[in-house]
């Protein structure tokens, strides 16, 4: 019984991480049709930044509680920097172009900036666990969690939440779907479509950023900590069905379980597992589990 | 200009065999290895001239490693030629079997379903511990046709294997492209309803020419393997993949000839970036990367066909 819910626990919290990394690409994926490989680094971007700020912060001497807002700060940054930046000063060139020449240039981007962050932080791991050690453990029967892994599911809920709710109930929302929709109507009805992919893309970069952040206290940030992430990601949106919210969701719990039941009971069965699931359901189902009509996509 | 693509072929094939001797070890594994994988790309390449991006073309390279060890390794048949063979057929078979799948994909879900497939045996592979795991193992050539191979000869016997191989390849490849079912494969990219009205099966060439591509993986891999001397899982891994569209859009799709050329260069910068610059060579590939898709859609080959007009 104890085993059980240890997988299931594990599950979520694995799930939970996975739902941030995905909805940032299913989102880009739904709006701007760019399958982007670069998210890993992105991720990996906002983990290194996080580990730096922590580290710099602690080592001051301030309140350990402060290390929180390091890492949104961090996120924050990668965000608001990063997204702006490869959407104006690169992308935009490219729209129009086929689907998988995005997928290559979002590719090269992965590649350059897999190799900015080696000569920024250098090869060696970055260590700030104290984020992670700082709430303390949680007890659940004979289970003992760090509250922080909680705090991980919640961002996931809110995160969900929010873009949700900011979909379906804000007019710059609605502005979004109807871009996805239909992007030349859209324009000739004013809706500045430039301005939705900036913002569509800053988001989705914010959503690795973030997912970066989070990460950061619990691992050792190393050098191609993005490498295997992109393709865990691909399989979590692929199987949800691309470019939906809701697949991203289902897809990340899936991914997350299947793991999870992999890791507790047959170890060497691990990624296979996860990429077994990935196929069977492109074959059962070649768009994906949320695959609904076009306009029906975020 | 058909004759002119062989003629090509033919004569840098002869003056690279002639060239042998005077070639340095390093020199000779270098071209080796970028043949090998040029035999990888040029079926990336054919799979590319049918509008198809496969994001998992490391699973035959790999599977064609594997086969040509496994030879060596489980059966004890240690003869370059039988291991070739290996490398050629397992993934031919896998292939047709996959290929009843992948055949009704197209874009991102046909890169996205062959990553699947790659990822699903590098998982595989990794955890394996009868076949060394992450670490791979060892493969022993002793021969080739019966013929014992002496020490010091080998990088030449598996040089002029992997020119000949080339040769064959690309000669064959190239008459397949000019061939009625061959000149289908761009007018399934441009549009499949049209070629099907015109009474082809776009299926059967999809599939067709997926198994061309994943035979041509694998005797690259079986090359490598027998070149390097060694395996390991990450001849599947999705970077791997990567690195091999990489050297096709590089390349370009015009011409067989432009997948050989391209790997090559590919290998040669990466030497060289490796040994004086190893901390920005993914940086480089990737502006350069992006250099080539901005200025070059049609990749380095391009370069040649311009000057054969201008001339």
């Amino acid at each position: 019984m104890t085993d059980l819910l240890a997988v299931v626990i594990d599950g979520i919290i694995y799930s939970s991480w996975l739902f941030i990394m995905a909805t940032g690409l299913t989102l880009i994926y739904g709006v701007m049709k760019i399958l982007n490989i670069a998210h890993g680094s992105l991720y990996a971007l906002g983990a290194y930044l996080s580990a730096t700020l922590v580290g710099w912060w602690l080592g001051g001497g301030h309140d350990p509680y402060g290390s929180y807002a390091m890492l949104a700060l961090a996120a924050l940054f990668v965000g608001l920097v990063m997204g702006p930046l490869l959407e104006r000063g690169l992308l935009r060139l490219m729209y129009g172009r086929d689907e998988v020449v995005l997928l290559l240039i979002t590719y090269a981007v992965f590649l350059i900036l897999e190799d900015v962050i080696k000569l920024v932080w250098g090869v060696d791991s970055l260590y700030v666990s104290q984020p992670y050690e700082l709430l303390g453990n949680f007890d659940i029967g004979e289970l003992s969690y760090p509250v922080y892994n909680f705090v991980l599911v919640g961002a996931a809920i809110v995160t969900g939440v929010a873009i949700a709710w900011t979909l379906n109930a804000t007019r710059h929302g609605k502005m979004l779907l109807a871009v996805i929709h239909d992007r030349e109507i859209s324009g000739a009805m004013g809706i500045s479509v430039d301005r939705v992919y900036l913002v569509t893309f800053t988001a989705g970069t914010l959503l690795a950023a973030i997912g970066g952040a989070v990460t950061a206290p619990t691992l050792a940030v190393s050098a191609g900590m993005g490498v295997e992430v992109i393709v865990l990601s691909f399989a979590v949106v692929v199987i949800g069905g691309l470019g939906s919210l809701g697949g991203a969701a289902l897809g990340a719990l899936i991914v997350g379980m299947v793991r999870s039941v992999a890791v507790h009971y047959w170890p060497a069965v691990e990624l296979f597992s996860v990429y077994s699931v990935m196929a069977m359901v492109l074959i059962a189902r070649p768009k994906g589990l949320f695959s609904t009509p076009e306009a029906r996509r975020i | 200009m058909n004759d002119r693509t062989v003629r090509v072929l033919l004569g840098a094939a002869a003056a690279l065999l002639a060239g042998m001797p005077f070639m340095p070890q390093w020199l000779m594994f270098l071209i080796t290895l970028a043949l090998a994988k040029g035999l990888v790309v040029l079926g990336l390449v054919l799979l590319m001239r049918t509008g198809l991006v496969s994001f998992g073309q490391g699973l035959y390279y790999c599977l064609g490693a594997y086969a040509a060890a496994l030879l060596d390794q489980a059966a004890g048949i240690h003869d370059a030629a039988a291991m070739l063979l290996a490398a050629l057929l397992v993934p031919a078979v896998v292939a047709v079997i996959l290929g009843f799948l992948l055949a009704s994909y197209r874009g991102i879900f046909f890169a996205m379903l062959s990553l699947a497939f790659s990822m699903i045996v590098f998982g595989l592979l990794i955890k394996t511990t009868a076949l060394g795991s992450s670490d791979g193992f060892n493969v022993a050539t002793r021969s080739i046709f019966g013929i014992a191979i002496a020490g010091g000869y080998k990088g030449h016997v598996f040089l002029a294997a992997t020119v000949i191989l080339s040769v064959i390849a690309g000669a064959a490849l190239h008459r397949y492209l000019n061939s009625h079912r061959g000149r289908l494969a761009a007018a399934i990219r441009d549009n499949e309803l049209r070629v099907e009205y015109l009474g082809a099966s776009v299926r059967n060439i999809v599939h067709l020419n997926y198994v061309i591509a994943a035979a041509l993986g694998g005797i690259g891999g079986g090359l490598t393997a027998l070149a390097v001397g060694h395996i390991d899982p990450d001849m599947a891994y999705w970077t791997t993949s990567g690195e091999f569209v990489f050297v096709a859009v590089l390349s370009g799709t015009g011409n067989v000839l432009a997948p050989f050329f391209g790997s090559v260069i590919f290998e040669a910068i990466r030497t060289l970036a490796n040994q004086y610059a190893p901390n920005i060579w993914q940086m480089t590939l990737g502006l350069a990367m992006l250099a080539i898709i901005m200025f070059l859609p049609n990749g380095l080959w391009s370069l040649f066909k311009r000057r054969a007009r201008a001339a």
